[in-house]
């Protein structure tokens, strides 16, 4: 944090403080010039998109207000307590849930597996971080259109593929058990890269002498991995299992798109919830109490994963 | 991957590359052997998809729901591309794409670097204060907000215009904060000498940290520019008037319409799809670098 080089911009744009002598003594005398003017801009969105929605949210959540009736009443906790009641917000939430789980793992290891490998100096670097990374410059939309087509049911690869291999058709989407491994398969496909790319970096920037060390000792290559590089790499797994595990609580737009949370509600995620009751239901008030409950949950997941991190170092 | 034991030996060290240390494989040929052939197993998993897609595009409707095992096997059309193409809602939704991403990303850098200098170089009173606020804000998903936010832009009277879909996205406090840190780094002797020579703030700003800052800069516009670009659900709300779409929510508005049309779909997925990977192509080790640089990316 600086405090040693003062702004003092009005002062100096003023036409009458031109160059002239003394003028070091005189910029010593405008500390508190401030530089407000600088940050005004951002808080100006900040406070208008970010600060006022959180507090109106809030408000809402303690209201029955909805999009079609204007008219709003102050009904304390209810939505609280209603929300705690409905079996669909303990469906929603388990849904995610368990998607984060069998999104994070994956996500986690498949980018420290690709990492490694595509640093191990194998030729043709570019090339593997195009694979890896490409799905995850690609919008939602043009993920699931993909998708749905690999999930197709009868002309679809996956079935096909199956097929071939004289197995039954699965239902990748229309089958209750297996939609939700489907959207992890999608999500780990289109978002792995971003790992990847983390991991990537974190290889590239380590420390080569312990490895080299080691090599001179005669340790083996698997050995140095599990020894050296993947201890080395600790700190990095954190960040990224913290990053991930928060996006895959977040888990809406390809759900959505998808299956809009089908078949039963069986891939409905929190986030579809509070969007089907505030925009198709019309219940601002119960879909904010929704949100804010989810916030607290992220905000316990992240205390805690901060911690845990914390411990690791 | 090699399967002879003297090239592997020979190729050991040399593939340093300019990206940095190997993991040194060792002198064993197996576990390089295994290493190869992961890598390919995981590129080709990567890309199939991609290419079933572009196999599914160039071919005719009715090849596509005929050819059974594979659409490999139909005869070659660019049908599909054209027909979509012309129906011109894609060119209109990609153009609100660039449209909106481009202006997202160009308020976002302006509005961030210029506070991110505030916070790092201001005295102002409440400073830690309001910096402590930004850095909590992080944790907001923002996909929890938009209930009160499209209440908002129903008071504004803002639902269905480009600025109700841009300037939400505006708000960016990792940004802010990545810069800020960035910013904290350089050195503060260059700017006291322009101070002293009378430059004003803002042309400190301009002609001393901003040229200092490029690599960073450029890593948080392109973070910046593919989260926009990509971003659904709040685009997905904010509009119904399909001429204000973006690509991602126009496809999806249509998915449904498209039925079983398959080959229109993937060629529009496709079209959809390469602007982005141009991009990336284009600035692929900008975009590498900056991940190490900033440490995170997207939002």
């Amino acid at each position: 944090m600086t405090t040693t080089a003062p702004l003092g911009a009005e002062e100096r744009t003023d036409p009458a403080t031109g160059p002239a002598d003394g003028r070091r003594a005189v910029l010593r005398r405008i500390r508190p010039g401030n530089g407000f003017v600088f940050v005004l801009p951002f808080l100006l969105v900040f406070g208008l998109f970010m600060v006022w929605p959180i507090v109106q949210g809030l408000w809402m959540s303690f209201t029955d207000s909805s999009l079609a009736l204007r008219d709003t009443g102050f009904v304390g906790f209810d939505n609280y307590t209603e929300a705690f009641g409905d079996p669909d917000v303990w469906s929603s939430l388990g849904n995610t849930l368990f998607f984060t789980a069998i999104s994070s793992v994956p996500l986690v290891l498949v980018a420290l597996a690709m990492a490694l490998l595509v640093h191990s100096g194998l030729a043709g670097q570019w090339a593997w971080r195009l694979a890896f990374f490409a799905p995850y410059l690609l919008p939602v939309t043009v993920v699931t259109l993909i998708w749905t087509w690999l999930y197709q049911p009868e002309l679809g690869l996956g079935n096909q593929l199956l097929d071939s291999f004289g197995m039954a058709p699965v239902g990748w989407l229309s089958d209750e058990s297996v939609a939700m491994w489907s959207i992890a398969a999608l999500t780990v496909w289109w978002t792995v890269g971003f790992n990847f790319l983390l991991y990537l970096a974190a290889l590239q920037s380590l420390p080569t002498t312990f490895d080299e060390a080691a090599a001179l000792d005669g340790a083996g290559a698997w050995r140095r991995l599990w020894s050296i590089t993947l201890p080395q790499l600790r700190r990095t797994t954190g960040l990224v299992a913290m990053l991930q595990i928060l996006a895959s609580l977040k888990v809406f737009d390809q759900i959505y798109i998808l299956t809009k949370g089908g078949p039963n509600g069986s891939t409905r995620p929190v986030l579809e919830y509070v969007y089907d009751v505030g925009f198709t239901g019309y219940r601002l008030g119960y879909a904010s109490a929704v949100s804010y409950l989810f916030f607290a949950l992220i905000i316990v997941v992240s205390l805690v994963q901060f911690r845990l991190f914390r411990r690791e170092d | 991957m090699s399967a002879t034991a003297t090239p592997v030996r020979a190729r050991r060290r040399p593939p340093r590359e300019a990206s940095g240390s190997p993991l040194l494989l060792g002198h064993g040929r197996l576990p390089r052997v295994l290493a190869g052939t992961a890598l390919v197993v995981l590129a080709v998993v990567w890309l199939v998809p991609f290419l079933w897609a572009i196999a599914t595009s160039v071919q005719s409707e009715k090849d596509v729901a005929t050819t059974g095992l594979s659409p490999f096997k139909g005869a070659f059309t660019l049908d599909s591309y054209q027909e979509i193409l012309e129906r011109g809602n894609v060119s209109v939704w990609a153009f609100n794409s660039f449209l909106i991403a481009g202006l997202v990303t160009l308020l976002t850098v302006v509005v961030s670097t210029l506070a991110a200098y505030g916070f790092s170089r201001g005295t102002f009173r409440g400073r830690r204060a309001l910096l402590a606020v930004t850095v909590a804000a992080i944790m907001i998903p923002p996909q929890l907000l938009v209930v009160p936010l499209f209440d908002q832009m129903l008071l504004f009277n803002m639902v269905d215009t480009y600025a109700a879909v841009i300037l939400p996205q505006v708000v960016a406090p990792m940004m802010v904060f990545i810069l800020k840190r960035f910013f904290d780094g350089i050195p503060k002797e260059l700017e006291e000498a322009a101070r002293i020579d009378g430059a004003s703030e803002f042309r400190v700003f301009r002609s001393i940290v901003l040229p200092l800052s490029r690599p960073i800069v450029a890593a948080v516009a392109i973070f910046v520019f593919i989260g926009a670009w990509n971003n659904f659900m709040w685009p997905f709300i904010v509009t119904n008037d399909p001429d204000l779409m973006t690509l991602p929510v126009g496809l999806a508005t249509v998915k449904d319409a498209y039925g079983i049309q398959y080959a229109q779909s993937m060629a529009s997925a496709l079209l959809a799809a390469l602007p982005l990977i141009v991009v990336f192509l284009l600035f692929q080790r900008r975009i590498v670098n900056s991940v190490a640089t900033t440490g995170l990316g997207g939002s």
